[in-house]
């Protein structure tokens, strides 16, 4: 089961029930101007416990934090958005494209990890073909496997869920 | 000689390799070593994991920098958005007894312990405050006389009340270090919006991720400059990548060739093109070599 919107956000400390509704952040979201991302409208759908986890325009947030620097009430908004987003993910709601990401972080430890062409560009500049990250110290990349494991990520990312969107 | 460790994360290491090759170059000759971070992973990245699991992406943060604290070193960075999150964690770590609790229960089973012992820098806010612009200008040999369009990027800035370095709207510190290297960092429309990538739009939502680096890159076009310069490897690959795609997908071509702060530091260093790794992006815009051929040449003579 879900927290409604209102009440984590109020568990977390965001305060979204101070916002006026004074469109601030709609008016400086650089994603609003090309997507139907509302950044106004989700505060206001989340304090009044509409759904907001099934709203993809969560997921249209670049986090670039221009509406929360601006908010005149100093809310956190992107961390809010954060929130909210975490919860609609524990649903079982995860965009494919992000669920590949997180698998390739729970293979590799890299989000983005090495391919042909990049040992080849690091070969070229006379670097190590391997960075000395996880990518070259497979005792590091267990950790990293066990980590996720004991935070239930690998559960999270697996287990599909009944909402898969 | 200072010494800092030098976390990679994900992006420069495996497809920009020429910014993790000019970052210890330039600051090597800038008095400051560079330490590898044997078996660091993603930093994780910040729009997806801390948007999926808080806990997760805090261990997995916090591991990142136990690993620096076990070498008694800070971390460097040349990302923003690991900084982002490094910096984030590290800051949350230090503050929250409880969850320093629940993430240390995790990182004891690993072997690790997060003690709130080391701070994290990221390349430009270090050179900027530890460095200088001076002493930038002393170690330049060829002063790049280049016009560009100078790109902060949102996580080195922003939150504000967690970076603590001025003015978001308007910042400069950035446009000094520029400076420094003899180039001109020219003024555009959206100087300080976002690229489009971060928050794992560009992973999931391609087509209005492009449009906000569209937007962007009319402007810098609009404003004449010889190429972008930016400070994370994640807004280099928007940049970069994305021209190609956004050639394909809107048949708009800009040609701008990007480079990271460190690849123009290395220019005017006197480092070669090719040692930098600056052809190695898709964008290649022959005017734009010549053009530091040209400049290196005159310096020769």
């Amino acid at each position: 089961m879900s927290t409604e919107p209102a009440k984590l956000l109020e568990e977390e400390g965001f305060s979204y029930l101070t916002c006026i509704q004074c469109g601030t952040c709609t008016g400086s979201c650089p994603s609003g101007r090309h997507t139907s991302l509302n950044t106004r409208r989700i505060v206001l759908s989340a304090r009044r416990n509409r759904d907001v986890y099934h709203d993809k325009d969560l997921w249209m947030c670049t986090t670039c934090y221009q509406c929360q620097e601006r908010c005149p009430r100093g809310i956190r908004i992107v961390d809010g958005i954060l929130t909210l987003r975490a919860e609609s993910v524990h649903m079982g709601l995860m965009l494919p494209d992000h669920r590949k990401v997180a698998g390739l972080m729970i293979d590799k430890g890299h989000a983005v990890p090495i391919n042909d062409d990049g040992r080849a560009k690091r070969k070229e500049l006379g670097m190590d073909e391997l960075p000395e990250t996880v990518h070259k110290h497979p005792q590091a990349l267990d950790q990293v496997k066990k980590l996720l494991e004991l935070t239930g990520f690998m559960q999270l990312v697996t287990d599909e869920g009944t909402e898969n969107s | 000689m200072s010494k800092l460790s030098f976390f990679l994360g994900c992006i420069a290491p495996n497809r920009y390799p020429g910014i993790e090759a000019a970052t210890i170059k330039t600051l090597e000759k800038l008095g400051t070593e560079l330490v590898d971070l044997e078996g660091a992973s993603c930093c994780p990245a910040p729009g997806v994991f801390r948007s999926f699991d808080k806990i997760t992406w805090l261990a997995l943060a916090s591991r990142n920098v136990t690993l620096s604290e076990e070498m008694g070193l800070d971390i460097l960075t040349v990302c923003n958005g690991c900084f982002g999150s490094l910096v984030d964690a590290n800051n949350i770590m230090k503050e929250d007894p409880e969850l320093k609790e629940e993430v240390n229960k995790i990182l004891k089973e690993i072997g690790h312990e997060f003690k709130g012992t080391i701070e994290v820098r990221h390349i430009i806010e270090y050179l900027s405050r530890e460095v200088g612009p001076e002493k930038i200008k002393a170690a330049v040999t060829i002063p790049m006389d280049l016009n560009v369009a100078l790109h902060y990027g949102c996580h080195l800035v922003k939150p504000s009340k967690e970076r603590h370095l001025g003015s978001v709207e308007n910042p400069r510190f950035f446009d000094e270090l520029v400076e420094a290297t003899g180039a001109t960092s020219v003024d555009y429309e959206d100087k300080m919006a976002c690229c489009g990538a971060g928050g794992g739009a560009r992973t999931a939502v391609l087509e209005p991720s492009l449009q906000m680096a569209v937007n962007k890159l009319e402007h810098m076009k609009a404003a004449g400059v010889d190429c972008i310069i930016d400070a994370c490897p994640f807004c280099h690959l928007q940049f970069d990548v994305g021209q190609t795609e956004i050639k394909k997908k809107f048949d708009k071509v800009y040609d701008l060739p990007v480079l990271h702060y460190s690849q123009l530091l290395g220019l005017a260093m006197g480092l070669p093109l090719n040692e930098l790794g600056i052809n190695q992006n898709l964008i290649i815009n022959e005017e734009f070599n010549k053009k530091i051929e040209r400049i290196r040449g005159g310096a020769n003579e």
